[in-house]
């Protein structure tokens, strides 16, 4: 076995590399329950493939075969439909994942230097899982595929002087038919798959070269034992890795439980729809994206003014996350250490966040609406109380939320027309959501100092 | 385009305020087991027998069907008790579930995807659409939702084939059951807050009791529930046991990871 090993370390780095990424990488020794969703966000992409993998084998990329093929596949194929189910949950498991993933690196800090690289890396593959999972989602060719793309395609018809060209080049024909349902076929079963797996690669090398952060957000390589190792370090393999397989354990026991007792998810993972056989000459009654499109579906929607601006404020709701790194001067990277007014804002943010996903599936009504445009207002003051904090000792709280909240109100002023009955009322009280936020976050650190001091970060790694 | 994209947008943005105005009555909850197979068996043969004229299943195929429907048209092992049943079964299909044939006009194969007869074509002349195939009713429009609608059908002389639905409106489907349940009449009662309560009463009984039609309802909708997604019969079995394993297994790599871990502190 030796012999072997020897051999192929002579022709191939086998053995460096394992030691590299696993043997001797040496993580922090105290991360909690948030550092499980790396390891099974690369367990669903491998659920994925390997379901995807059989799927095609069964499916057909034809307008007039793609639904029926999806049907072949949950009745005829030996244990298609436990196929279909684990990549349909899958899916939404992706994204559960990731985003719980994304939650840790807010709380923790994760994206601050010297990993602003593996946070860029890892928005990229948000990107490029929103676009993998918007092109399969077409595939069946449901109801809700078909207006859901109708939907998501003509946002880049919103684009000024290029735009009808644009989504026409985009579709391949001039409206969503069997041209476009082949170019996302082959972009979600070849093209994106191939960015994902590279990305993901250079997510974890880039990790790799910097080191994991942690809860506490100190860096562990300051202190070294005489053999280099972190003092706060144990190698990845095998305390992580064997840590990691009980993650995935009890990952998998919620995962099949959907998958073989509520494989729909009450209609959000499966939508009801969308067992409806795509007709371009009948609008549903009620377009809902999936559940993990719906906060940036309700910024689309809250953004009013023209369809680009909406279609803007939705790209820009995810171009800011990119930017985090850049917004967030504070140099402590844990929340723990951070003053209190700091993890209000964080948790405002995802309350902000459920909303607007929530508010996505619903139908609009006017208190609804107004809703949808103040949390919206919420999840994009987030990122400027988010720069505001990064000095907290010379913050000028109440400056800026006496600035924020007259802006506020001003706005309220001039969207209110009384002549809009339903509207109005509903827009003359829920401005106070939004200055409620800011209240919370601006004017009780510049008010009571506990909520405004932090603490200092431990030299080493506590718990 | 730019009107094209206004009209694309605005729908998404209004259709949510479409639904309140869809006909959304109180749904009635349909009771089903799809693990009854001689409820099964009733909903497949008055399915076929009143339905699949000119509702297709067409994913489905009629031996799957009966054999999840517990009659196997194929014997189950290599006795002669099988063999003999499943040539009863196959004699029973053809006489009572089986009634579309291929283009010389034989009964199709029991291996058969459950076609329709209608010429869609004539379809859409006489009812304004095709009929839909129903193979996913159950799940896109729910087993309640059958249920109701199929005992919702009210005479109405403004519509082209007479009668029309509180669960679906304007429907352009005549009341094939007619024959069973009779016909009913909607009456409206004002309640003097200028709310309208409408309630359906069978102003000429058919040949069944609203009982026995209720069991044909019951029966019909727990059949295209079934037929919806044949897996939901064994999906949940394999679930226990992948969940007895997934337990256990977790308990073991718990202990495993205590063992590594007992002298990191």
């Amino acid at each position: 076995m030796n012999g072997l090993l020897n051999w192929i370390d002579a022709r191939f780095p086998a053995t460096k590399v394992w030691n590299e990424h696993f043997a001797q990488y040496y993580a922090p020794k105290n991360f909690n329950f948030w550092y499980f969703f790396g390891s099974l966000a690369i367990v669903v992409l491998v659920i994925q493939i390997v379901s995807g993998i059989f799927l095609t084998m069964h499916y057909k990329p034809d307008e007039m075969l793609a639904f029926q093929s999806v049907e072949y596949i949950m009745r005829d194929v030996p244990g298609g439909w436990f196929i279909r189910y684990m990549h349909s949950t899958g899916a939404s498991a992706f994204f559960i994942v990731i985003y719980l993933h994304m939650f840790r690196a807010l709380i923790y800090g994760s994206y601050k230097g010297p990993r602003e690289l593996v946070w860029l890396i890892g928005m990229a593959i948000y990107l490029a899982l929103m676009a993998e999972a918007f092109m399969g989602y077409m595939l069946p060719w449901g109801q809700m595929s078909f207006w859901g793309a109708q939907v998501i395609i003509n946002l880049f018809n919103t684009v000024p002087l290029i735009g009808p060209e644009l989504s026409t080049w985009i579709r391949g024909d001039y409206v969503i038919a069997d041209a476009t349902l082949n170019r996302l076929f082959a972009l979600h079963v070849a093209a994106l798959p191939l960015v994902l797996v590279g990305l993901i690669f250079v997510h974890i090398v880039a990790l790799h070269a910097v080191g994991s952060n942690n809860p506490d957000g100190v860096d562990i390589k300051k202190h070294k034992d005489d053999k280099g190792v972190p003092l706060d370090g144990i190698p990845f393999h095998p305390y992580y890795t064997v840590k990691d397989i009980v993650g995935v354990s009890v990952f998998l026991i919620f995962f099949f439980a959907v998958v073989f007792f509520a494989p729909e998810m009450g209609g959000y993972f499966l939508e009801h729809a969308n067992f409806e056989p795509a007709n371009p000459l009948k609008t549903p009654e009620h377009i809902a994206p999936v559940w993990y499109f719906t906060p940036f579906y309700t910024v689309l929607r809250a953004v009013t003014l023209s369809p680009f601006a909406g279609t803007a404020a939705m790209f820009l709701a995810i171009i800011m996350l990119f930017l985090l790194p850049w917004i967030d001067k504070n140099p402590i990277r844990s929340w723990r250490y951070r003053n209190k007014a700091h993890t209000i804002n964080i948790l405002l943010f995802v309350v902000a966040f459920v909303i607007l996903g929530y508010l996505g599936v619903k139908p609009v009504t006017p208190e609804l609406k107004e809703l949808g445009t103040q949390m919206t207002l919420v999840y994009f003051l987030f990122f400027l109380v988010l720069w505001i904090h990064s000095k907290p000792a010379t913050a000028k709280y109440i400056m800026w939320f006496v600035g924020l909240t007259v802006a506020i109100v001003a706005m309220t002023f001039y969207r209110y027309n009384p002549e809009a009955t339903d509207d109005a009322a509903q827009i003359l009280w829920q401005w106070s959501l939004t200055v409620g936020y800011l209240a919370l976050t601006l004017l009780l650190p510049g008010l009571i100092s506990a909520f405004n001091t932090e603490k200092d970060v431990p030299e080493r790694v506590t718990g | 385009m730019k009107k094209q994209l206004l009209i694309a947008l605005s729908t998404a943005l209004l259709s949510s305020s479409l639904l309140a105005a869809g006909g959304g009555i109180e749904l009635e909850k349909a009771p089903i087991d799809v693990h009854d197979k001689s409820s099964l068996q009733n909903g497949l043969r008055y399915y076929t027998n009143y339905c699949a004229g000119c509702h297709s299943l067409s994913s489905s195929r009629y031996n799957r069907v009966a054999k999840d429907a517990g009659m196997a048209v194929v014997p189950i092992d290599d006795s002669d008790e099988a063999a003999t049943l499943a040539d009863a079964n196959a004699k029973l299909m053809y006489e009572n579930i089986v009634f579309t044939t291929d283009k010389e006009g034989k009964p199709v194969n029991l291996g058969s995807l459950m076609h329709s007869s209608i010429n869609k074509d004539d379809a859409a002349n006489w009812f304004g659409a095709p009929p839909p195939d129903l193979s996913l009713v159950g799940r896109s429009r729910g087993s309640d939702w059958i249920y109701t609608y199929l005992k919702s059908f009210y005479l109405d002389p403004k519509r082209p084939v007479g009668v029309n639905n509180t669960a679906f409106p304007n429907v352009g489907m005549p009341h094939v059951l007619w024959e069973l349940q009779g016909w009913q009449t909607l009456e409206e009662h004002d309640d003097g807050h200028g709310h309208v309560e409408q309630t359906l009463h069978l102003s000429q009984p058919g040949t069944m009791s609203p009982a026995e039609y209720d069991v044909v309802v019951r029966d019909l909708t727990n059949f295209l529930t079934y037929v919806s997604e044949p897996a939901q019969l064994h999906r949940k079995t394999y679930g226990i046991f992948t969940m007895i394993f997934l337990a256990f297994f977790t308990v073991l790599a718990y202990m495993l990871k205590k063992e590594y871990w007992k002298d990191i502190h």
